[in-house]
């Protein structure tokens, strides 16, 4: 269960943020995920909402997903192209000397928190 | 007071310094670890055993092994005599730097170098930094000569690649110049060693290999 741990990992980091930016408690969480990242978004949700009850800090919080689309670049024609459609063989010339520019993004954007006033 | 915070971090972020900071404590320890992967079944404990036997008297292995339960694997490693150590990942698909630290722990100051069995898998182990030394991989023979098509950021990820069970050749269509051929397209810099820990065919040049990288890390 890849999506458990990346959850982990994710809520793990949101604890290194608050406590870089004196956050009491986080509200939003809005992650920015490529389509060929290896993430289903499902289970990355679920696994979320069953977490985010354990730790205080994320208690409630509702999670985002912004998806980025992936696109390939072929080097021969300088063409771009759906990835997800095409794989890594280029439809305008063939050519399988192509590589990813986009879309095996995983990343947290940005997340609502609630600041402590004495800071 | 409410305010967005605007991140970008990626989602390794955290592991990534924590493997970082793992790394520099273990040379300063003057341990090496190595962290394999492969598939369930790649004959990974095979390759151990035959390599802690080959190297006995020139370095003193130690190792580490990850699985979702059970103790088989170390038990085959401790009746060799090396220092070995069961970790659990409760479930977890991948050995991170916390995880592998955490396992570290348990090492008396025996072993100077530590083999990272990590989860039979080929994808989560390629995407956490463990704080290894070095990563190595295992293709097994009957597995296939695609297999680099099909996982490519594993491959991409490894110093080296290990091709163990080369004695079935004779019962797979396994292309030897066409996986390599393909590895080498997603790693140039890859080392490959094609071997059997059986029969011992090629397992000097991964031993060799070995002990070169050991000796420019304790001058790194």
């Amino acid at each position: 269960m890849h999506e458990l741990g990346i959850v982990k990992h994710v809520i793990k980091t949101l604890h290194d943020v608050a406590n870089e930016n004196n956050v009491r408690h986080i509200g939003s969480v809005t992650l920015e995920v490529g389509e060929v990242s290896g993430v289903v978004l499902d289970q990355l949700v679920d696994c979320w909402n069953y977490f985010r009850e354990k730790d205080a800090l994320v208690k409630g919080a509702p999670l985002f997903v912004e998806k980025i689309p992936a696109v390939t670049f072929c080097t021969a024609c300088e063409n771009k192209y759906d990835t997800v459609a095409h794989g890594k063989t280029c439809p305008a010339c063939g050519s399988t000397e192509t590589y990813l520019i986009q879309g095996n993004e995983f990343s947290i954007k940005q997340i609502e928190a609630e600041v402590n006033e004495d800071a | 007071m409410i305010k967005v915070i605007e991140l970008k971090r990626t989602i390794t972020d955290s592991n990534d310094r924590d493997a970082a900071s793992l790394r520099r404590e273990l040379t300063e320890r003057g341990i090496f670890l190595l962290n394999l992967m492969s598939a369930p079944g790649s004959g990974k404990t095979t390759l151990l055993s035959r390599t802690i036997t080959d190297l006995a008297g020139k370095a003193r292995i130690g190792v580490m092994e990850a699985d979702i339960a059970s103790d088989v694997d170390a038990l085959r490693i401790n009746a060799l005599g090396a220092e070995s150590i069961q970790v659990h990942t409760d479930g977890m698909c991948h050995m991170d730097a916390g995880m592998t630290r955490n396992g570290l722990a348990g090492f008396g100051s025996e072993s100077e170098i530590v083999f990272l069995e990590n989860i039979g898998n080929l994808i989560c182990p390629a995407e956490f930094d463990t704080g290894a030394h070095r990563n190595v991989m295992i293709l097994s023979l009957p597995e296939g000569d695609d297999k680099p098509l099909k996982y490519p950021l594993m491959f991409q990820k490894c110093d080296a690649l290990i091709i163990t069970k080369m004695d079935a050749a004779p019962y797979f269509n396994f292309d030897l110049d066409a996986a390599k051929r393909r590895v080498l397209a997603l790693n140039p810099q890859i080392r490959i060693f094609p071997l059997s820990a059986k029969t011992g065919e090629g397992m000097e040049a991964w031993e060799n290999w070995l002990l070169q990288e050991w000796e420019k890390q304790k001058h790194a």
